[in-house]
């Protein structure tokens, strides 16, 4: 692999400068960088509010449903990152399918408000003005955690399926209600399966550079766009090489947090086994 | 059955919170690829209302030169790579189930990192690799894909050794023995032995790399040259320019082919799994 060497290139001139790192905390960059991790950091967040309670569901329900409902929630994974991106832009685009409801709904609306000779009031508005869905940041949020969400729930479901349900009984039986046991019990319980999902999660958001690239607007670029045209249009491979350095370095960060954190808590386990 | 109503507050599927939540995801998480299937079948170019059924774009797709030969390009560099990451994935996870040398917990993290790291920034180190080493552009045709035939080969071996390595985890070492007692050489034991038990995991593993290769866009996007483009840069060029019922029809064809690998994928990894519950 061809990790090593290229670090700081210029002009394929090994000069072994630091200019193109210092370059890319400066201005633009930093606040791209910053912006990309908020947008990934606020889509695993939803990705985890969604996948908690369908990795519930799935692990409590009956064998035949369980592997139904898996291979529903896997069978996308399969499916090309970029056809998925695009059925979303064909659902959200202006003339896109939530609009055009809309715009129905709108217009049906104000045939009613015809018949009852309401219209000359304009209680809905002049026109329909169709939802302005994409091109900003939260249709970018929206794709991401379309195209991620199921690699929160797939090992949180693993999780749970290792968990020992006397233990929810036991909660409930000395008398703590569904909340308690939720945030006392299971969360304890299934935080190794959090933790991998969100940076199962996290990662690849933040390198994600085709999402935002076709649904994100002009201002709503993530640093997988900016890395993307140094190489592309911009060629400046160098600060691209750099960028994407300093993508694997957090990358890396991440993951020894990660390791750091699980032998805190099979510490933690073992002590609490012996006591 | 009869449906109780009292019921333990731990049977969790029987909360209607939780089976509505499921079922409102799965729909969502449905929806925009079924539309994109469903208006692959519509009669008109603007694609937003229904006008009949057609499969005149499946038509177009297929005497559309371009689109032909990206398609073609896509299976022939899926093949190629999958069969040499096969091969490397098999020896790699052989090597590091049997023997013992030194640093093998590093290459064992060397083998993960290709896995882990963001894949924009694999796609743009090939990119670069190819550049350093001044790799030639090839005018004959499958010679041309070979850049990406190696990008995909170094990104899809991983996980094929990693899962062949799973499965040589629970194999019987006492079969080895006992294969080497009745006087069997090395290689009888790799061929009447190792290769038999670790079937399935080839299989599966050899259908999820032909999946991954097919599937992907970001590395090809950076190794491609204009010679070499493969249907995901293809799709990818025509989304810019715009939305047409083609797109919906390529991808939907598309679709259909990495639905019937996985189906292959689910099935040989469930009967491996069985095999281990059976041990």
């Amino acid at each position: 692999m061809s990790y090593g060497e290229k670090i700081n290139i210029i002009d394929i001139d090994y000069t072994w400068s630091l200019k193109n790192y210092i370059r890319a905390f400066d201005g633009v960059y930093i606040i791209t960088l910053f912006k990309s991790i908020i947008i990934s950091s606020i889509t695993t967040l939803v990705c985890l509010l969604i996948a908690i309670p369908v990795a519930f569901y799935i692990s409590f329900s009956s064998i035949r449903m369980k592997s139904i409902l898996l291979v529903s929630i896997m069978l996308p994974l399969w499916t090309n990152l970029l056809i998925r991106t695009y059925s979303l832009i064909a659902i959200l685009r202006t003339k896109g399918h939530i609009n055009s409801s809309l715009e129905y709904l709108w217009e049906s609306t104000n045939n009613l408000l015809n018949f009852f000779n309401l219209a000359n009031y304009e209680i809905m508005g002049e026109s329909f003005v169709p939802l302005n869905l994409m091109y900003n940041n939260y249709s970018i949020i929206l794709g991401l955690f379309y195209i991620y969400v199921p690699f929160m729930i797939i090992p949180i479901y693993l999780v749970l399926e290792k968990f020992d349900r006397n233990l929810l009984e036991a909660s409930y039986d000395l008398g703590a209600n569904h909340i308690k046991t939720f945030f006392k019990v299971i969360i304890p319980n299934i935080s190794p399966g959090i933790t991998s999902g969100i940076i199962l999660v996290f990662i690849p958001c933040l390198g994600s550079f085709i999402i935002p690239d076709l649904l994100g607007g002009a201002d709503s670029q993530m640093i997988g766009n900016i890395i993307e045209r140094q190489f592309k249009s911009a060629n400046d491979w160098p600060f691209g090489s750099a960028l994407s350095f300093i993508l694997i370095y957090i990358t890396l960060v991440i993951i020894s947090v990660r390791h750091v954190y699980t032998k805190l808590y099979s510490k933690l386990h073992l002590r609490g086994n012996t006591q | 059955m009869k449906k109780s109503l009292f019921y333990s507050p731990t049977d969790y599927a029987r909360n209607k919170y939780l089976k509505y939540i499921t079922f409102i995801f799965l729909i969502t998480l449905y929806l925009p690829i079924l539309n994109l299937i469903i208006f692959s079948f519509n009669d008109s170019k603007r694609n937003i209302v229904w006008r009949g059924f057609t499969t005149k774009y499946y038509n177009n797709v297929f005497e559309n030169d371009v689109l032909f030969s990206a398609f073609l390009n896509s299976l022939t560099i899926a093949t190629l790579s999958t069969i040499i990451s096969t091969i490397l994935g098999l020896t790699t996870a052989i090597t590091l189930w049997k023997f013992n040398f030194y640093l093998k917990k590093y290459y064992d993290l060397a083998l993960l990192f290709p896995i882990i790291i963001p894949e924009i920034c694999m796609g743009i180190s090939m990119l670069v690799f190819f550049n350093f080493i001044n790799w030639p552009a090839f005018e004959i045709w499958p010679l041309t894909l070979s850049n990406i035939i190696i990008a995909h080969v170094s990104f899809t071996f991983p996980f094929i050794a990693i899962i062949i390595r799973s499965r040589l985890a629970i194999l019987n070492t006492d079969t080895l023995e006992a294969g080497l007692d009745l006087g069997a050489n090395n290689i009888q034991i790799i061929r009447l032995i190792i290769i038999p038990f670790i079937k399935p995991a080839i299989i599966a593993s050899f259908l999820l790399a032909f999946t991954l290769s097919l599937d992907d866009f970001v590395v090809t996007f950076f190794t491609s040259g204009p010679n070499s483009v493969t249907l995901p840069v293809k799709i990818y060029s025509m989304v810019r320019f715009g939305i047409t019922p083609e797109i919906n029809a390529v991808s939907t064809l598309l679709i259909l082919i990495l639905i019937f690998c996985t189906f292959f994928v689910i099935r040989y990894l469930s009967k491996n799994n069985r095999e281990v519950l059976d041990d």
